[in-house]
């Protein structure tokens, strides 16, 4: 915020005029690397949404006497136990880890921003006894409360989601927090103030909006995360269940074949690790065009 | 557009509403906001879990003021007095732990939050640094335009939008640019568009945060020259926070100094500078450069020494006397308190018969 050139000696008029998300945008694509996730994740998003007229096979159409056969014209990621085509199965799982994780970032950004305002801005009582709650969430490792969270809820994919949103919640009441702590202060909230502003105008309409970069941010990373964390949960046999097709779970089922057919775990695991790859660019990319002050600390947060 | 408009741009044309703005016909010397025995003292917290409180920062310390109607009252202090703080206290924008405030009849001290949110139209503040006290992320339009949208006047998307342009002529910037971000304007455009805002609720009663200190020299005239023109067209009160006496001098009708959280001398500008009757107020008027180059070769400068004492923890008696060249035995143990010294004239010093 305070960071930007001081643009005081030079003519306004001969100036472009943009709003400031057309310049973020603007430097965010002069990062080749930034391009580069972006174009993987439109293309995941368009597999996602359009998966199952994309895929060759439908995702539990079996080719008896067609099992565990090795990648090949027909079947380009080979089949798997059940004869089932994993290059179909690789695709349409897409829109599950996508739609996992971007409900559970979603879960856990409403409730997370929502905590981490009311801490921030209004602190004393309030600010400790909310930050100590999500310490408490925040103390458990990951993998371990959403299990705890699935082991109440019962398996599946909804619940999957909500408990990887509960597992999340703190660490966007952190940056929130942290980043509303900041802004807070600035002399332009009290001039709002001095006009007759209510807490709530603040709040939505000065504090949130300056407080997002490292919100933003954090926003990628997590979905990196969230997906994942449903891999993992999937693995265990707490996510998604058979016979949707799920990257964690063809990961766990191809566990037992990987000497005889390499290709049913490759596969879905190269899937998930490019989709995170993806993400983390994006949201490393984004963290030094919206917040390059938050480098380190995000780091340590993110590497949870 | 060059770096700053002149100060008398485009302004008539378009004052329509602003006009509308009764200029008060109240006797000269009405009081429109009093500060009766006004405290504000900010708790140092010792950092433990606990929080336990370690004392008290005395910012104000039993201050009482009366700014005038369609009156420039100047407050001057160096860093560290208590003069923002007070600023803040008038408009309740800090709150004061003691004392009261009262605004054209109500006491703003004793107010519920919501009925003291719908009087801020009437009250403004004008910020020092231009570069903070807009929000960075709003297009200036929307941030003049805030305290219409707050208390709903100008309802409606094109009167608002022509309300804006209009303050941003009155102010002299360009009504076209409503769209930019206050990152796209120099320092002295950004206080422009903060005078704006303060001026969207047509406001009775201004207070101005040391305006022009962050300004370059060259800006800074132009600016009290606007401040001039507006009060004059829309009979504005204004309280005008400074460090700087000399340009206090410039705007001010009346001047109250204040040290270590009290208020030392108050009186006409020009006796306050004439004829100071407090020591401090003679040590600051003696700073101020004298542009005759034979007198100002004379010119006597009282030099204080030692640093402003700790508000935390202000001397006995009178709280200048670490520092005043003219110390003498009541000093320590009796608090001054103000005396008519003079026609309109008040100081706070035993010189003039010990007090309290």
């Amino acid at each position: 915020m305070t960071s930007e050139p001081d643009t005081a000696s030079v003519p306004v008029a001969t100036e472009k005029h943009r709003p400031r998300w057309a310049e973020t945008l603007l430097l965010l694509v002069r990062n080749p690397m930034a391009i580069a996730s972006g174009l993987v994740l439109i293309g995941l998003l368009v597999v996602g949404l359009f998966g199952q007229w994309l895929a060759p096979y439908g995702h539990n159409e079996q080719f008896v006497g067609g099992q565990l056969e090795a990648p090949s014209g027909s079947h380009w990621f080979g089949t798997d136990e059940a004869g089932r085509d994993v290059f179909s199965r690789v695709l349409l799982g897409a829109e599950v880890s996508l739609r996992v994780g971007a409900v559970a970032v979603g879960i856990s950004l409403v409730a997370g921003v929502l905590i981490g305002l009311l801490a921030g801005y209004y602190g004393r009582w309030l600010d400790d006894a909310l930050m100590r709650f999500m310490d408490m969430l925040f103390a458990f490792p990951a993998l371990l409360m959403a299990i705890a969270v699935l082991a109440i809820l019962g398996r599946g994919e909804n619940n999957a989601m909500i408990a990887i949103g509960i597992v999340y919640t703190p660490i966007f009441a952190r940056v929130t927090r942290a980043s509303v702590l900041t802004v807070r202060e600035d002399v332009f909230i009290r001039a709002s103030r001095s006009s007759g502003a209510g807490d709530a105008r603040i709040i939505f309409r000065h504090v949130l909006p300056n407080a997002a970069p490292p919100i933003i941010v954090q926003t990628t990373i997590s979905l990196a995360f969230a997906i994942l964390s449903e891999a993992a949960l999937s693995f265990v046999g707490l996510g998604t269940q058979p016979p949707n097709p799920s990257w964690g779970r063809m990961l766990s089922e191809g566990r037992g074949f990987i000497e005889h057919a390499w290709w049913m775990a490759l596969f879905p695991g190269l899937a998930i690790f490019v989709t995170v790859l993806a993400f983390n660019v994006l949201g490393d990319a984004l963290r030094d065009v919206l917040d390059p002050r938050q480098r380190s600390t995000l780091s340590g947060k993110g590497a949870r | 557009m060059s770096d700053d408009a002149p100060a008398g741009r485009g302004g008539r044309g378009g004052l329509g509403a602003l006009t509308e703005q009764p200029a008060q016909a109240s006797p000269a010397g009405d009081v429109l906001v009093e500060a009766s025995n006004l405290e504000v003292h900010f708790p140092i917290r010792s950092g433990t879990p606990l929080r336990g409180t370690t004392g008290h920062v005395r910012a104000v310390d039993g201050v009482d003021l009366q700014v005038r109607r369609g009156e420039t009252l100047g407050l001057v202090g160096e860093s560290g007095c208590g003069k923002s703080t007070l600023g803040n206290a008038l408009l309740r924008l800090v709150e004061p732990t003691a004392g009261s405030v009262v605004f054209d009849g109500v006491d703003l001290t004793s107010m519920k939050r919501s009925q003291l949110r719908a009087l801020r139209r009437r009250m403004a503040m004008i910020f020092q640094d231009p570069f903070a006290s807009l929000d960075p992320r709003r297009t200036v339009g929307d941030t003049i335009g805030e305290p219409l949208a707050i208390h709903g006047l100008h309802r409606g998307r094109d009167r608002r939008r022509g309300r804006v342009g209009e303050l941003m002529e009155v102010v002299g910037l360009n009504p076209d640019h409503h769209n930019r971000y206050p990152h796209e304007f120099s320092g002295g455009q950004r206080q422009r568009v903060g005078i704006a805002r303060a001026l969207a609720g047509e406001p009775d009663f201004v207070v101005c945060d040391e305006p022009i200190a962050s300004l370059d020299v060259s800006v800074q005239a132009q600016v009290v020259n606007l401040l001039r023109r507006l009060q004059s067209e829309f009979g504005l009160t204004y309280l005008f926070v400074s460090h700087d006496l000399a340009a206090v001098r410039q705007i001010a009708d009346r001047v109250a100094v204040m040290y270590l959280g009290r208020v030392v001398e108050v009186g006409p500008a020009t006796s306050v500078v004439a004829s100071p009757q407090h020591p401090y107020t003679e040590a600051l008027v003696s700073a101020i450069p004298v542009p005759v180059p034979a007198r100002e070769r004379e010119r006597e400068r009282i030099v204080l020494h030692g640093d402003i004492p700790s508000p935390a923890n202000p001397p006995s008696g009178c709280r200048f006397r670490t520092r005043c060249p003219k110390v003498f035995e009541p000093c320590p143990d009796h608090d001054p308190v103000l005396q008519l010294v003079g026609d309109q004239q008040e100081a706070a010093c035993h010189l003039h018969g010990v007090t309290g």
